[in-house]
């Protein structure tokens, strides 16, 4: 038995989630007294690959082919199988970012593996078994997965693992394989980077808007709240599609679902399919002008007033915080 | 072109979620099952790619006899006909099989998933047709063009997005984006009735994951509410530990 995680890297770079996911692997390997492989693929440098090992991956397998630069999921999927091979892997972990969640089906599709997208917590192992519990019916609930094949692929919800510090010697080993130039029909045309600072998926804070808001030219007041937090900007779905907000930021059952610490909900009543796309945050605030809008029976804290009056109050207090 | 759409039937977006039988069964008592939303939106951009006689759209879905009324509401938006393999649809991988294996023996330009049910939320069938069928998927589509034999896809990516030209055959998943949802007209209901839905028998699939059990999220406890956003920031910065 191994375990296997595929850190994918964004521009060269891992992100927290890739951090988590390592975390999460290592503690499996752990749980099993065996050993953690990582295969990065693309151009990451030594320093960067280091950090893997200082999360607990005891082997980096590099994948640095030139015709692997660029994610195609089904190339990547069948560099990740190889690597499966090689390292006896019966786990194998991935983040579920929106690569992650293109690549797992189809690495769990080559391998007859069985495949958990979005799990949220460590599997069970008791009595030999192997359970996975994940969310379900778009965040208003959890199911619990056992998976009965010989190899068992794990897409981790990103903000649902802690980051782990396990420092392992760093044992960096090339990795390349012939890929069949039949995995390469995808071609890449153009990369349209967004002017976002954070991205939804993996914000720790999002400040989101509601039609309360009345307009797409009173997003500033969000918009400077959110810079004082360093958060990503959501909204609710009426407000993606009269166009005030571009559809990526929509949050809910039908959009986005997020697991940030801190959900700040502006101007948004709380309709049951937004609930389900932010039941995983763990605090959430209410700005609303209505004391019986649904939302208040969901939030953490609150204040029950004018967004317009409050936003701007918040964004002056937690600067002042910042400050001392 | 000829067009596959695949969809699942799920319940309603408004519906409160319990279960019985000790947690392992979803409550569908009262429950209204829709056409996974993002399924429609496949549905709806397979009839605009479609539109004035350039090809045909065939709506497929694994389901029991129950699910004919979700199926019939695909034909009345305007699929040309459908297919129904008849088995419950136990997890992804057996309805992938199942989808997987009709295609071959009746292949297809594209086939279009949603992005993801809004039951089980895999994302998984997608990927997995694609394996199955040794051809590229996109999992979370935000647009597509056809082009000839070529396909011109936006993919949303961590931080932006890309876009990719790949030639046909493909999967696509269609997430928001890819076109509004139709809503069927008078004379789409009438046809619909009438439009051919095949039944085909399903092939044998081995199992490999299993639902045990299901669980509700934690209830929040009661709302704190603040005077003024001081005695908020106080508290989310003191008390709650985010800021
Ligand atoms: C199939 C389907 C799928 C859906 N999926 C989603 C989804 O994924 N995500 C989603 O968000 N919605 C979804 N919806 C829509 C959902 O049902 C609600 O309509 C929507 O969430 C409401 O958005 P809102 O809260 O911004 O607007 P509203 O419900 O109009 O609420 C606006 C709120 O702003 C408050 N307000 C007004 N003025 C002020 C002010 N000056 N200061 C403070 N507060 C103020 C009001 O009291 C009110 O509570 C879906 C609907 C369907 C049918
Ligand atoms: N029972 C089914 N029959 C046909 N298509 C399905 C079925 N279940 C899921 N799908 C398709 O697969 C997509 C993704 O589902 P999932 O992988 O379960 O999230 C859905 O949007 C549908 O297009």
């Amino acid at each position: 038995m191994s375990v296997l995680i595929y850190t994918e890297n964004t521009d060269g770079k891992f992100k927290k989630s890739i951090f988590e996911a390592v975390s999460y692997a290592r503690a499996i390997a752990d749980a099993n007294s065996t050993d953690l492989t990582a295969v990065s693929i693309g151009n990451v440098n030594a320093d960067e690959l280091a950090l893997l090992a200082a999360y607990g991956a005891d082997k980096i397998l590099n994948v640095t082919s030139s015709n692997l630069k660029n994610f195609v999921n089904q190339a990547y999927a069948s560099v990740i199988a190889e690597a499966a091979k090689k390292t006896g892997a019966n786990v194998i972990v991935l983040a579920n970012t929106l690569s992650g969640r293109g690549l797992a089906p189809r690495l769990g599709a080559k391998l007859e593996a069985g495949v958990v997208e979005g799990a949220v917590a460590l599997p069970d192992q008791t009595d030999g078994k192997f359970i996975v519990k994940k969310t379900a019916f778009s965040g208003k609930a959890f199911a619990l997965v056992e998976l009965t094949s010989a190899i068992k692929i794990i897409a981790l919800t990103p903000n649902s693992f802690p980051v782990t510090e396990n420092s392992k010697p760093v044992q960096v080993e090339e990795f390349n394989v012939d890929t069949d130039p039949a995995n390469f029909k995808t071609m890449l045309k153009e990369i349209v980077r967004s002017t976002d600072k954070v991205s939804l998926p993996d914000a720790e804070i999002i400040v989101s808007g509601g039609r309360g808001l009345k307009g797409p030219e009173n997003w500033k007041i969000l918009e400077d709240l959110a810079d004082v937090l360093g958060a990503a900007l959501a909204c609710s779905k009426p407000v993606s599609d009269a166009g005030w907000r571009p559809h990526n930021e929509h949050v809910g059952q039908t959009g986005v679902v997020v697991s940030p610490n801190l959900y700040i909900a502006v101007g948004i009543s709380g309709a049951i399919q937004h609930l389900a796309g932010i039941s995983a945050a763990k605090v959430i605030v209410a700005i609303n002008n209505d004391a019986d809008a649904p939302i208040f029976k969901v939030a953490d804290y609150g204040i029950v007033g004018d967004a317009f009056e409050i936003v701007p109050q918040l964004t002056a207090a937690i600067k002042q915080k910042n400050k001392a | 072109m000829k067009i596959l759409v695949c969809i699942s039937n799920v319940p309603d977006t408004t519906t409160k979620i319990t279960f019985t039988a000790n947690n392992t069964q979803f409550n569908t008592n009262g429950v209204q099952f829709i056409i996974n939303p993002y399924d429609e939106i496949a549905l709806a951009r397979a009839m605009e790619l479609t539109e004035g006689g350039k090809g045909t759209v065939t709506v497929i879905n694994v389901g029991t006899v129950a699910t004919e009324p979700t199926i019939r509401k695909a034909l009345a938006i305007g699929a040309d006909d459908a297919i129904r393999i008849n088995a419950e649809p136990h997890d992804a991988w057996f309805v992938a099989n199942q989808i997987a294996q009709y295609i071959k023996t009746n292949p297809f330009d594209l086939v279009f998933t949603g992005r993801e049910s809004i039951d089980y939320n895999g994302s998984k069938v997608a990927g997995m047709l694609g394996e199955l069928l040794h051809i590229p998927s996109v999992s979370i589509v935000k647009k597509i063009d056809i082009n000839g034999q070529e396909a011109t896809v936006e993919r949303e990516i961590e931080g932006g997005k890309e876009i990719l030209t790949i030639p046909l055959p493909i999967v696509a998943g269609a997430a928001e984006g890819v076109a509004e949802p139709k809503i069927p007209n008078m004379r789409g209901i009438m046809s619909a009735r009438t439009k051919p839905l095949a039944v085909v028998e399903p092939v044998e699939v081995k199992l490999i994951e299993e639902v045990i059990s299901y669980e509700l999220p934690e209830p929040r406890g009661q709302v704190k509410l603040a005077a003024n956003a001081e005695q908020l920031a106080e508290l989310l910065h003191a008390e709650a530990r985010v800021i």
